[in-house]
Formats: C-alpha cells, sequence, structure tokens
C-alpha cells in the first residue's frame, strides 16, 4: 500500500507527465484557456488513460508476448488508443454535449497525444505489473490533470494583465509553462 | 509473421466492432446541414480560418457565427458550395491580393541622403527621423515568403518579393506579419478609395497629381507594352483620361524629379496615348463593380467633380443620379473648353463610360428650380453631391459695356458648346490672363477674326494660362498686349467700336503673392475693336445652395469641413469641385468627386467620414531629392500638332497624339520614383 501511494505521489507530482516528462503538451497550450474546458480535458484523459494503460498492458502480455510480436507494440498500442479516444468521443458526445462542443478538436487529438502512448510505454519499460499499471496510468494522468488545471488557473487571470504584444497567446503560455515546470522540479528527490 | 497480422487484424475487428455497438448505443442526433458542410470542408484543420478544426468551423457557419466564405483554404468553390447547403445568394466580394509597396532592394536604394546644412544628429533625427536610407524601404529578407500559408510568395530577381497572384488567397498573414506595413492587402475596390498617408512610398508626382493617379505604374506598365492594364490604374484615380490628357495643365510634370536634370517626363501625352488607344478600339475595358447596395445618390451638377463622384459610387455598387442643368453633360469641359482642345466627340465617348457603370442622368433640370434638397430627400435620396462649379462671370467694371458686341467670356464659349451662332467681327480684344481667355482668343481667330488682342494687366510671367497655350495662340497669330487694362468702351450707333485701355506697372504683391498692378497715369490708348471678351474671372453661383441651407465661405464658395471628405454642414451632403475651391483645373475637380464619393461611401456604410491616419496634406513632411546621379540623359518627345495654316477656319483638334514609338521612349525615360529611390543606370 505504501508502494502505491509513493508510485502516486511520484507520477503526480515528482514525475509529473507533462512537467518533468514534458508528454502532451498539445492539449496543455490548447485547451487550459479556460478553468471548464480544463477539467472537462482532464477528465477525459484521466478515463482513457487509466483504460488505455490497462488494455495496453493486456494486449502486451496477452497477445503480443504470447506470439512473440512485441515489436509490434506501438502499432497495438495506438490501435488500442485510437479507439477507446472514438469511444470517449462518442460518450461525451452524447453524455455532456456542451463539454464535447467546448473541447472540440482537442478531444480526439487525445489519440495522438503522446503522454497516453508514452505512459502505456513506461508501464512495459518499468515492467510494471497489472495493479501497479492501472495505478500509474491513472496518477499520470491525475498529474496531467493537475498541471493543466494549473495553468488554466494562471491564463485565466492574463486576461486581466498587460501582456507585451509580442507576447500574447501561445508565448506566454509556454514561458509559463516553463515556470512551473522549474517550480515542480523542486519536487525531485522527495520520493 | 503471420502471427503479428492477425494479431494486429484481431486488435482492428475486436475494435471496430465496440466502435460499432457504441456508436449505436450513444447515438446523437448530428444536424445534417453541419453534417453536409462539414464534408464540403476540406477537412485539413488548417487553422486558417480561425476555428480549431474543420468540424469546428462547419457548426459555427451552420451556426450563422462565422460567414460561408470562412474557409481560406478552400477558396470560392467551397464558399459557394457551403452558400449553396445554406440556402443563401453569395455576392462574390472582390478578392484581396497582396501588394508590395516598394520597388527597390537595399542595394539600389539611394543610401546617400543630404541634409540641407544640418549639422547637429538631434537635428538630423527631427528630420524624417535621421533615417540614412528611406524608412518606408522593403528590406528583403523574406520573412513574408516563409510565413505565407500558401506559398504565394516568392523572392524575385530583383530581390524583392513577388506575388503569385493564383495561388493568393488574400489571407492577410503577410500584412500581419511584416513589421513595415509594405507588403498590404489590395483590391480594385479598395485602391479607387485610396488617399496616399505618409506611411507608404509614393513619388511626387503622385502626390501632386490632384486626382491621386499611381504615375509611375502606369508609366511603367506603358513601357512593358501593358496599355489596358495602364487605362485601369489610371481609371482607379481618374475616370477621364482621353480628356486629362488633352486639357490638363499636368502639375505632376512641374514637380517630376526627372525635371531637375532634364526635361520632365511627358506624363500626360502619356495618358493621352493609351487612353486613346482604348477609344480607337472602341473596345471598353469594364472595372469591377460591387454588388448592388440599393442606395441612392443624387450628384447635383454633370460637370467633371459629379461625373468622377458618380463613376465611382457606382462602382462601389450605389446608384447615382445626376442632375444636369444644361442640356448636355460634362460642364465646362463641353461649355467652356473648344473643339480644337477637346472634341465633343471625344468628351462624349469617355462620358458613355461613365453611364454604362450603371449612372442615370436627368438633364435640363436644374436645382432651386427644379428640384430642392428637400424634395431629393423626400424622393427618397440617400445622399447628396453638389458639384456645380462656377459658372459666373464678372463685367469689366467700365464705361459702355452695355454696348453690342461685348460678350462675357463664359458666354461666349457657353454658346459655342451649346452650338450656337456666335459671329465675330473682323477686331476682337479679350480681356483676361487665363485658359478661358486664351480659348476665347484662339476660337476667334478660328471663327475669322482678323486681329485678335489679349489684354492682361499683369506680364507674361504672371499669367495664369498654360505655357502652351499661350505659345499656341501666339503662333496663330493671337497678340498680347502685357500690363494693359482696358477703361472705357466706346462705340457708336449702340455698337463697340474703340476700346480706351491704360498700361500698368507692377507694384508691391498683394495677397495672391503675385504683383500688384498699378495704372500707370496719362498713358491711356485707343483701339478699334468690333467685339471685346471678358475672360477675368469666374465664380460659383451659390444663391440657389443658400436657398437650400448650405453654408458658404466668405469667397462664396460652399464651405466644406475638409476638401478632402467634402462634408457640408447639411449631414449626407458632400460638395467638390469649382464650387468648394473656386475655379481651378479639371482635374482637381476629378480628384474631389473620387474622394467625395469615398465619404459618401463611408458615410452610407455607416463608418465615420474621416480621412486615413497620416494622410498627406500640404503640411507632411516628406523626403526630397534634391540632385540626380548616374542617370542616362534623354530628350523629352514632342506632342505632334497640326500645322497653323491646317488649324484655320476650322476646329480640328490641334495635338495629333503619340505614335507607339514616341510613347515607348518616353516611356522609358520615366525613373520610376520611389520616396527617396529612383532608377539609376548601370
Amino acid at each position: 500500500m505504501a508502494d502505491f501511494i509513493l508510485l502516486m505521489i511520484s507520477a503526480i507530482l515528482v514525475n509529473n507527465i507533462l512537467l518533468a516528462r514534458f508528454l502532451g503538451n498539445c492539449p496543455f497550450v490548447g485547451v487550459s484557456r479556460s478553468m471548464d474546458t480544463a477539467t472537462g480535458m482532464g477528465l477525459a484523459v484521466i478515463f482513457v488513460l487509466t483504460l488505455a494503460g490497462m488494455i495496453t498492458w493486456l494486449v502486451h502480455n496477452y497477445l503480443l508476448i504470447p506470439l512473440n510480436i512485441e515489436y509490434l507494440r506501438t502499432i497495438a498500442f495506438i490501435l488500442v488508443i485510437a479507439t477507446l479516444v472514438q469511444f470517449v468521443e462518442m460518450v461525451v458526445q452524447k453524455t455532456a454535449p456542451a463539454l464535447y462542443e467546448a473541447l472540440g478538436i482537442y478531444l480526439p487529438l487525445i489519440t495522438t497525444n503522446c503522454a497516453v502512448l508514452g505512459v502505456a510505454i513506461i508501464n512495459i519499460e518499468d515492467g510494471y505489473d497489472l495493479i501497479t499499471s492501472i495505478f500509474f496510468s491513472f496518477a499520470s494522468a491525475v498529474g496531467f490533470a493537475l498541471a493543466l488545471v494549473l495553468m488554466a488557473g494562471i491564463r485565466e487571470r492574463f486576461a486581466l494583465v498587460n501582456i507585451p504584444k509580442s507576447f500574447e497567446g501561445t508565448a506566454i503560455g509556454l514561458v509559463t509553462a516553463g515556470l512551473i515546470a522549474l517550480a515542480f522540479s523542486g519536487f525531485a528527490g522527495l520520493v | 509473421m503471420l502471427a503479428g497480422m492477425l494479431a494486429i487484424g484481431g486488435i482492428g475487428i475486436v475494435a471496430a466492432l465496440l466502435l460499432g455497438v457504441s456508436s449505436k448505443i450513444f447515438y446523437v442526433e448530428v444536424d445534417p446541414v453541419i453534417q453536409e458542410i462539414a464534408e464540403t470542408l476540406p477537412g485539413a484543420n488548417c487553422g486558417a480560418c480561425g476555428f480549431a478544426g474543420c468540424s469546428s468551423c462547419a457548426k459555427a457557419i451552420a451556426k450563422g457565427k462565422a460567414k460561408p466564405d470562412a474557409c481560406l483554404s478552400g477558396g470560392p468553390d467551397v464558399t459557394l458550395a457551403i452558400a449553396g447547403i445554406l440556402g443563401v445568394s453569395i455576392e462574390v466580394k472582390e478578392p484581396d491580393t497582396a501588394r508590395l509597396g516598394c520597388w527597390y532592394n537595399l542595394e539600389e536604394a539611394d543610401t546617400k541622403f543630404t541634409y540641407d546644412g544640418v549639422k547637429d544628429c538631434r537635428a538630423a533625427a527631427m528630420l524624417f527621423d535621421g533615417s540614412k536610407v528611406c524608412e518606408i524601404g522593403c528590406l528583403t529578407l523574406g520573412t513574408c515568403v516563409n510565413a505565407c500559408p500558401f506559398g504565394a510568395l516568392s523572392i524575385g530577381d530583383s530581390g524583392l518579393p513577388v506575388v503569385n497572384k493564383n495561388l493568393c488567397t488574400g489571407c492577410g498573414t503577410c500584412e500581419q506579419i511584416c513589421p513595415k506595413g509594405i507588403i498590404t492587402l489590395t483590391s480594385e475596390t479598395r485602391r479607387i478609395q485610396h488617399i496616399y498617408t505618409t506611411d507608404e512610398c509614393t513619388s511626387p508626382c503622385q502626390r501632386t497629381c490632384p486626382a491621386g493617379i499611381d504615375i509611375p505604374e502606369y508609366i511603367h506598365q506603358i513601357k512593358i507594352g501593358n496599355y489596358r492594364q495602364a487605362v485601369k490604374t489610371i481609371r482607379e484615380s481618374n475616370p477621364m483620361p482621353l480628356t486629362c490628357g488633352r486639357v490638363c495643365p499636368h502639375p505632376c510634370e512641374e514637380i517630376c524629379r526627372l525635371g531637375i536634370e532634364e526635361d520632365p517626363v511627358n506624363i500626360n501625352h502619356l495618358k493621352r496615348f493609351v487612353a486613346d488607344i482604348e477609344m480607337n478600339a472602341n473596345d471598353r475595358i469594364i472595372p469591377y463593380k460591387a454588388a448592388e447596395t440599393g442606395k441612392t445618390i443624387a450628384i447635383v451638377g454633370g460637370g467633371p467633380a459629379g461625373l468622377s463622384a458618380a463613376y465611382y459610387l457606382a462602382r462601389l455598387g450605389h446608384c447615382p443620379t445626376i442632375f444636369e442643368a444644361m442640356p448636355k453633360l460634362g460642364g465646362m469641359l463641353r461649355y467652356g473648353i473648344p473643339e480644337y482642345r477637346l472634341p465633343k466627340a471625344t468628351l462624349d465617348w469617355e462620358i458613355e463610360g461613365i453611364l454604362a457603370m450603371g449612372v442615370s442622368v436627368k438633364t435640363n433640370t436644374a436645382m432651386g428650380k427644379d428640384f430642392t434638397l428637400q424634395s431629393l430627400k423626400d424622393d427618397g435620396f440617400d445622399a447628396v453631391f453638389l458639384g456645380t462649379g462656377a459658372w459666373d462671370s464678372r463685367g469689366l467694371g467700365v464705361e459702355g459695356e452695355d454696348l453690342k458686341g461685348v460678350l462675357p467670356g463664359t458666354h461666349f464659349l457657353i454658346d459655342r458648346g451649346l452650338d450656337k451662332e456666335t459671329p465675330v467681327g473682323e477686331r476682337v480684344a479679350v480681356v483676361g490672363g487665363g485658359n478661358t481667355a486664351i480659348d476665347a482668343a484662339r476660337t476667334c481667330w478660328r471663327l475669322g477674326a482678323k486681329e485678335v488682342t489679349v489684354l492682361y494687366r499683369r506680364s507674361r510671367k504672371e499669367m495664369p494660362a498654360n505655357d502652351i497655350e499661350i505659345e499656341e495662340a501666339g503662333k496663330e497669330g493671337v497678340l498680347f498686349h502685357y500690363l494693359a487694362a482696358p477703361t472705357k468702351l466706346m462705340g457708336e450707333n449702340g455698337k463697340l467700336t474703340q476700346l480706351e485701355y491704360i498700361e500698368m506697372e507692377l507694384g508691391e504683391p498683394d495677397e495672391s503673392g503675385r504683383r500688384r498692378p498699378i495704372p500707370k497715369k496719362g498713358s491711356e490708348k485707343v483701339i478699334k475693336v468690333d467685339n471685346i471678351i471678358a475672360a477675368i474671372g469666374q465664380f460659383p453661383v451659390t444663391d440657389f445652395l443658400k436657398d437650400n441651407g448650405v453654408t458658404t465661405t466668405k469667397w462664396n464658395t460652399i464651405e466644406v469641413v475638409n476638401e478632402q471628405t467634402g462634408q457640408t454642414n447639411i449631414e449626407g451632403v458632400f460638395a467638390g469641385g469649382d464650387s468648394v475651391t473656386g475655379a481651378s483645373i479639371a482635374v482637381a475637380a476629378i480628384g474631389a468627386g473620387r474622394k467625395a464619393a469615398r465619404s459618401i461611401h463611408r458615410f452610407l456604410s455607416g463608418e465615420e467620414v474621416t480621412l486615413p491616419d497620416n494622410s498627406i496634406t500640404p503640411d507632411s513632411k516628406l523626403p526630397a531629392v534634391e540632385e540626380l546621379t548616374a542617370i542616362t540623359h534623354s530628350s523629352r518627345v514632342k506632342m505632334p500638332e497640326l500645322s497653323v495654316d491646317d488649324r484655320a477656319m476650322n476646329f480640328t483638334e490641334v495635338e495629333l497624339g503619340l505614335s507607339q514609338e514616341m510613347a515607348a521612349d518616353e516611356a522609358a525615360r520615366c525613373l520610376r520614383c520611389g520616396l527617396l529611390c529612383y532608377r539609376k543606370e548601370g
């Protein structure tokens, strides 16, 4: 149990998938303009990542390894992730149409989000078992959501201050991301 | 291998099943319109429309938040398809293209800049911001080329960016990214409303032209043989090149930079050359006409100001109607300028072209008698332009003016314009020094007068008439008495027989800057005359305007807020031309008409009638070139003319027009000036 807690703290704070490993920048900059879309995106990613982590682990260990086709890992994982994202899209469109509108193109872009594939591969590379994989995936996604919410909170306030014209938009977003990453690096050595 | 394929295939099938089932469970009703629009869009998700992806754009279009032309990559085909789906009709707007506003690269730009005796850097910095090279010049490093999302820009041979008109979609990315605003979006609609600013590269000639014609551009087009494009360029600022090419006193040539070393470029005759080609081929160039706006404008006065205003308003899609008091259109062009300078057939051809853009006409209809400003408003006109000109003339103010044979200058020429009989005796005296006086004198010579004398109270230097007119009158045998003014008219049996005049000498300058003539006491002389024509000035008639509530200035001209906008004291009523400035030249009226059309268009579109920031005024500080270096020497071509013998007793056009060779030679002389740059040899 303590291991799981340590793992989760590591995944959320110390090795934050976004701020420490720099995976998943695209929706980070693109969706973090308002808090509502950021939380929505964060939840969607949690759902997709957890499921993806679980299913890809299963596919890897019960399909790829027995058949000796580990080299097809990337293709197989992408297939799984794409299907999951499509599925999530359908669910969101049905259950929360407003969120679906707000996320727009960024929802299907979770497919190509390197955070999802990255976590799936880290699960395999670091040799986690199924339960650990699920926890790790969940925690990474929570870390992603945390970074996203932090960013959204800051960016919402950008509208109220004087930003030099050449920095407006993505530029100041990336500068801020760098500063938050710097702050998070203070967690190094925590675990 | 096989296992791999089967495994991946297996995952694929499971995925497909899952998605198929869930799409039935989680079925969402999607608006078929949005679906159709999304299918029409290219699906590239390029983001040029400003939306995150094609599906968002489709939704926005369906909801009405974006216009059907939002997709920039799709082009007009996609726009029309989407319009079809939405069931709206599309008025295709004139497409914008990018245009570079600088013609010389860094090497060619003049790096020599003389500061005219300034010896302190701070003072030099106050003059033109201390640039050593023109402030406005293109830096030729190609940022716009890299930024263009459609690859429509490339660096040309001259080192400057070149626009590929087929690929340019008018998205405006280059305009936003250029740090100096040199590459901008342009279209005919924008150019016909253009007023020059100090932020763009202009040459002295185009700034001096009261109509603002892009002179270096049309001369360049003549040089490369693209005559029709040259006519189009001219008509973006002046709808009457046939007329102006014959009668304009060309202030542009006075300021032509080539004139510093050589004779100035024969700008005006080149204009006439290309306009004549269009007329002789009888193949009118029809410019772009914007979609109908349904707005009606009443144009009071069918002279150059009114015709110009009507032309540009029609091009912008409005419906102008000209109300003209005389039987035919043309104003002073028809009723003031004689046939040998501007044949009526030529003027008619030009006016027909203007009317063909969609202008209605009501002749023999005078303001004050047949309609008033109020009646125009009641008839539903959305705006009014007053271009009533300056038709009033003054008498000489001497004894004997009521004798028979005394002809007021304007009436004489107006009667000629009305094709009335205007017999003159053997000896005619014309009083005055302007073009009207010379026109009257040369007309009398053609009507058979044996001795035509022009009396002017100042000297030749102060005479306001065009030099060429004075020269030609001299060739035709007209005598000039300078420093002479009439004092008494004497006659027998009520008919004029003699004129007494007094000699003058020049004293101190008056308000106009010209030296005041002072009569020399006791120097009266008497000459025999049969007719005397007084052409000593023309003034606007404004009584009927004042009755309608229009305010006038102390010189009895219409008062406007700014000559470049033409706004009068009444909202929706604009004015321009001689009625505002006092008697002036045709091209000034034409320019005023175009600028008033711009103001009226802005007024009707609900925008403020203001001038662009930094528009050029007489006080604007612009770099000047005092010396020319490294130019080849060439002589100006001379306009071929009818010999004096061939001119006698007829009104055939005197100037014959340049030949193609002469035009090519003359166009090659133009230095294609920028603010500071000009074409150097070698």
